[in-house]
């Protein structure tokens, strides 16, 4: 093999030249076996499915409802300042119709449980931008957040590539459901300290990206307590609170914090965005909400960098202030999810394999442990590469989410019809039962 | 309780209000002297109260390299307490600090009108929602990408084309400037950039990327051309100080001058940076703003003309449609890098910037239009010519000078004579007339790091054609009536030397003897 003489770039970054962009996991590798062979029910029967993107495409009827009956609403009206208001609107404060929108929106997405000021919601292009916004207020780089394991691969880019801030995981097992304890955040936090690492704060997902779970209330109280008890930051990046099957499963940090009436509220930020709940990635709709004051001015004046397209604001104002648009869809879009998840769970157990009991986002995931040759990385690597070349499906190993524990894997539910995840759970069902045959032959 | 702030903005268009219990409007910010156009975040004394109070943010967060302390604000505070408004508020301040574009708006609302197919919330466009809405690949949608190529290249009279798979998003230009500098610098080292420059650049550069900028110091002894000397002194005096300098920043057309390189400069430019193997960033917001059909100059097509005139890893454009166009809400940055390295990288990071793909597909559709693209430039050069000539005429009658200019949204206005000393202290105090008395918000020279206390950013593209007339009416007055006190004062300086309050310089006496002073106006004459 010739040996590549790679040319140094021209005086390029040190960020630059760096691999924190993270798209050398192997999260990234399975989309090329996908990009090369996409599944077609029609066009190209036996590609790979792809269950790598969590995507919700349950509910875009409801979407396209909307938009029919509503077209003034969305297309500036007829006035013709309307375009022009519109097309030079950029004060980073946004678009005040649509940010009460979006407090409006969280509220419901939570039942009423907790309120949301207008005023606090910082607008950005996506929740992407939100996470590494956050991270460039609360930590210097150099200093670490505290991120519980396994977590969303985009967080390796999206917290620390510019900014030169670490992460530090808080390891989480199977033993007790992944769910995160007192003594895992002081482990992680103590490990830290070892290396001489500042801890800045702690980022937690909830519902969690890969687990497909919420965190229980008892748990966010001790995470609440063990960060005021420190003195640092909790981030809760709250993408898929609209995606939890059950209203009254999912608690948000801003109903525990109302319940202590907002004392040690200063420390605490709130993620959230369009992309997962409505299914609107393109979008680029995210919101950073802070308790602290200081922390909402900053973050205005740094979304400047990211701001959300006007156009984007003044149709997503008028969708989201509908509020009988938006119970209605809230509703029926976590019965369909709900559904979408009983029939995964249930035709992946019909093959022999459990997934973690989850109640929320749009995945699940699955435990091949005991189909992987020893518990080791490799061997989960292993079967992955099995999965997506002769399966034919993309789904996410757990090392790419920096599980632990080897064995795991995201698989994604919600970006397909229902015809197609049936097609995929039958060809699990195929290759399980082969497997089984072979160490039966054996 | 959210710390208090009021509308905001963006770009030109004025970044935000800074918070009024903080600023106090009656003392100005200390303006940069001469020697001190070197700007490092500093912390203002109460940010320092905050942050001792609360150690708890980021240096970044506590710094004011958001720029907001900057004197370039300070004129909102009045326009927006007491804002201009023809029928409702006719003595109010009018805003000439804005560099935004409407004079075509009513041919962008035709198009959309008959265009409903452009917008993914009509039944014509409707059957895309879904296909766009889940589209969140960073290389964005292809046909976006060719029809911003195309635009590019029509609003370079096609004297050259631009490659769709170079193009990369951003959160607007102020996300591009920020990706391009993560991209070629590390913290501590610099950028140059040529004297006077946007404001929006000390954020978009340096904030979080903790690069610094460096003045090429340009002045009206030479038309504030850039020159290879300034060029060498910038270059020198960084390694005297052991800081590595990584590229130039030239904004071509320039803002605040409003004018553009000529093809010698260009080439000595792109020599320069050849010769020290350091980049060259073009920001080209404002190439579809020049007045005159085929005569603005891209880097673009140096690079075609001159093949191997430099390494072409070294040059990267940035763009947007926020001033050609007029769309600054919609955010449509644009890095255009002939280093292949820096459009994959810059491609990954726009995923902290990317175009919403409703915008993308609007865009898109609007600017596969060749017909209207070509009527719609065309047409803006037009009308941005008959604003631009209104303008200096009438200023020229009463002897206002500017900048001779032929690009960009406003006028580099030379005030210098109307200050009562040469310093940046006299242009705060005068720019507090001109915003009190004249009841006009323009942008002090100082704000935008010139070097010569005097100087006035005005804008003119912002306003409709009746506004025009007022502004003008509100400037000649003014003029005619201190060119009076001038008179008096002068002739009072004859006969009591000591009781001056107004002090001539001896500049100033020239220019009102000169023969181009307003003072050989009949009208003046008759009055004296």
């Amino acid at each position: 093999m010739a040996i590549e003489i790679v040319q140094p770039s021209v005086g390029l970054s040190k960020i630059a030249v760096s691999e924190t962009h993270g798209e050398d996991s192997p999260y990234f590798a399975g989309w090329k076996a996908y990009d090369e062979n996409p599944y077609d029910e029609v066009h190209n029967p036996t590609g790979v499915i792809q269950m790598g993107l969590a995507e919700n495409q349950v509910s875009f009827d409801l979407l396209e409802e909307y938009l029919e009956a509503n077209l003034e609403a969305s297309n500036w009206g007829q006035k013709v300042s309307g375009f022009r208001e519109n097309a030079l609107f950029q004060d980073y404060h946004g678009l005040q119709t649509f940010r009460k929108a979006m407090a409006s929106f969280m509220e419901q997405v939570r039942g009423g449980k907790a309120k949301f000021n207008p005023d606090r919601v910082v607008l950005t292009a996506g929740a992407t931008a939100a996470n590494e916004l956050l991270t460039f207020i609360l930590a210097d780089p150099g200093d670490a957040l505290l991120v519980p394991t396994p977590y969303y691969p985009g967080f390796d880019r999206d917290l620390r590539w510019r900014t030169g801030v670490q992460i530090v995981p808080i390891h989480c097992e199977s033993s007790n459901n992944f769910q995160i304890t007192p003594e895992a955040l002081e482990a992680a936090y103590d490990h830290a300290r070892s290396m001489n690492i500042k801890v800045r704060g702690v980022l937690i997902t909830n519902p969690s990206n890969p687990l497909g779970a919420t965190i229980q209330r008892k748990v966010l109280e001790e995470i609440l307590d063990f960060v005021t008890r420190k003195n640092i930051h909790l981030v809760s990046d709250e993408i898929y609170s609209g995606s939890a099957f059950y209203a009254d499963e999912f608690v948000s940090i801003a109903e525990v914090l109302e319940s202590r009436d907002y004392t040690e509220s200063e420390r605490c930020h709130i993620v959230y965005s369009l992309s997962k709940d409505l299914g609107l990635p393109g979008f680029r709709v995210g919101t950073v909400y802070s308790y602290n004051d200081q922390v909402v001015t900053t973050a205005r004046r740094m979304s400047s960098f990211t701001l959300i397209s006007s156009q984007t604001q003044f149709l997503l104002a008028s969708m989201l202030s509908d509020k009988e648009f938006t119970q209605k869809y809230i509703k029926i879009n976590r019965e369909r999810l709900k559904k979408r998840y009983e029939m995964i769970i249930n035709g992946l157990r019909k093959a022999g394999i459990e997934c973690l009991k989850g109640n929320a986002g749009l995945f699940c995931w699955m435990n091949l442990s005991p189909y992987l040759e020893d518990a080791t990385v490799k061997s989960e690597i292993a079967i992955w590469k099995t999965i997506m070349h002769e399966v034919r499906l993309n789904i996410s190993p757990g090392s790419s989410c920096h599980c632990s524990e080897p064995g795991w894997f995201r698989v994604c539910f919600a970006n397909m019809s229902e015809e197609t995840l049936e097609v995929a759970l039958s060809r699990i069902h195929d290759f399980i039962e082969r497997r089984k045959q072979v160490v039966c032959i054996q | 309780m959210v710390v208090g702030d009021a509308v905001g903005r963006e770009r030109d268009s004025g970044i935000p209000h800074i918070d009024y219990q903080r600023m106090n409007f009656s003392q100005p910010q200390t303006p940069p002297s001469f020697n001190d156009l070197h700007f490092s975040p500093s912390i203002s004394k109460m940010e320092l109260a905050l942050n001792n109070s609360n150690k708890f943010l980021s240096k970044i967060a506590t710094n004011d390299g958001h720029g907001e302390n900057s004197p370039y604000f300070d004129g909102w505070k009045a326009y927006d307490t007491n804002p201009y408004h023809p029928q409702n508020n006719p003595t109010g301040v009018i805003q000439m600090g804005l560099a935004e574009n409407k004079l075509c708006f009513d041919l962008i609302q035709e198009w959309i009108e008959k265009h409903p197919e452009a917008s993914i919330c009509t039944p014509e466009g409707g059957f895309d929602f879904k296909e766009i809405a889940i589209f969140q690949d960073y290389h964005g949608l292809p046909m976006f990408r060719a029809a911003i190529a195309n635009f590019m290249s029509r609003v370079r009279g096609n004297h050259v084309r631009f490659d769709p798979d170079r193009i990369v998003m951003s959160g607007g230009a102020t996300g591009a400037h920020e990706t391009v500098a993560f991209c070629l610098a590390n913290p501590g080292e610099a950028f140059l950039v040529p004297t006077p420059y946007y404001p929006g650049f000390d954020r978009d550069l340096r904030w979080r990327t903790g690069v610094q900028l460096l003045p090429v110091v340009c002045g009206s002894w030479n038309n504030f051309e850039v020159s290879l000397g300034a060029l060498e002194e910038a270059y020198e005096k960084a390694k005297e100080s052991n800081i590595k300098v990584k590229g130039l920043l030239i904004t071509n057309p320039s803002n605040p001058l409003g004018t553009f390189f000529d093809k010698e400069t260009l080439k000595t430019l792109v020599s320069f940076i050849n010769e020290k193997n350091i980049h060259l960033i073009c920001d080209e917001i404002y190439a579809g703003t020049v007045t005159k059909d085929n005569e603005f100059i891209s880097i673009a097509e140096i690079l075609e003309e001159f093949p191997t005139i430099c390494n072409q890893n070294l040059i990267h454009i940035v763009y947007s449609l926020s001033k050609d166009m007029g769309f600054p809400g919609f955010r449509i940055g644009i890095i255009y890098s002939y280093n292949d390295t820096v459009v994959s990288i810059a491609r990954k990071m726009s995923s902290f910037g990317l175009v919403s793909t409703q915008t993308q597909h609007m865009i898109a559709t609007m600017l596969s239009d060749d017909d209207f693209v070509e009527n719609f430039i065309h047409e803006s050069r037009k009308r941005l010519a008959h604003r631009h000539d209104s303008f200096t005429r009438d200023l020229a009658q009463v002897g206002i000078a500017s900048l001779q200019s032929n690009a960009g949204l406003f006028f580099w206005m030379d005030l210098r004579r109307f200050l009562k000393e040469p310093t940046f202290d006299a242009e705060m105090t005068f720019w507090r007339v001109i915003i009190n008395e004249i009841k006009l918000n323009v942008s002090p020279g100082s704000s935008f790091h010139c070097s010569e206390p005097g100087w006035f950013r005005v804008c003119f593209a912002n306003m409709d054609d009746e506004t025009v007339t007022v502004a003008l009416r509100r400037i000649k007055s003014f003029v005619l009536k201190n060119k009076l006190i001038e008179i008096k004062t002068k002739s009072k300086k004859q006969c009591w030397q000591n009781n001056l309050h107004l002090k001539l310089s001896s500049r100033r006496l020239e220019d009102i003897m000169s023969p181009h002073s307003p003072l050989n106006s009949p009208l003046l004459r008759a009055q004296t």
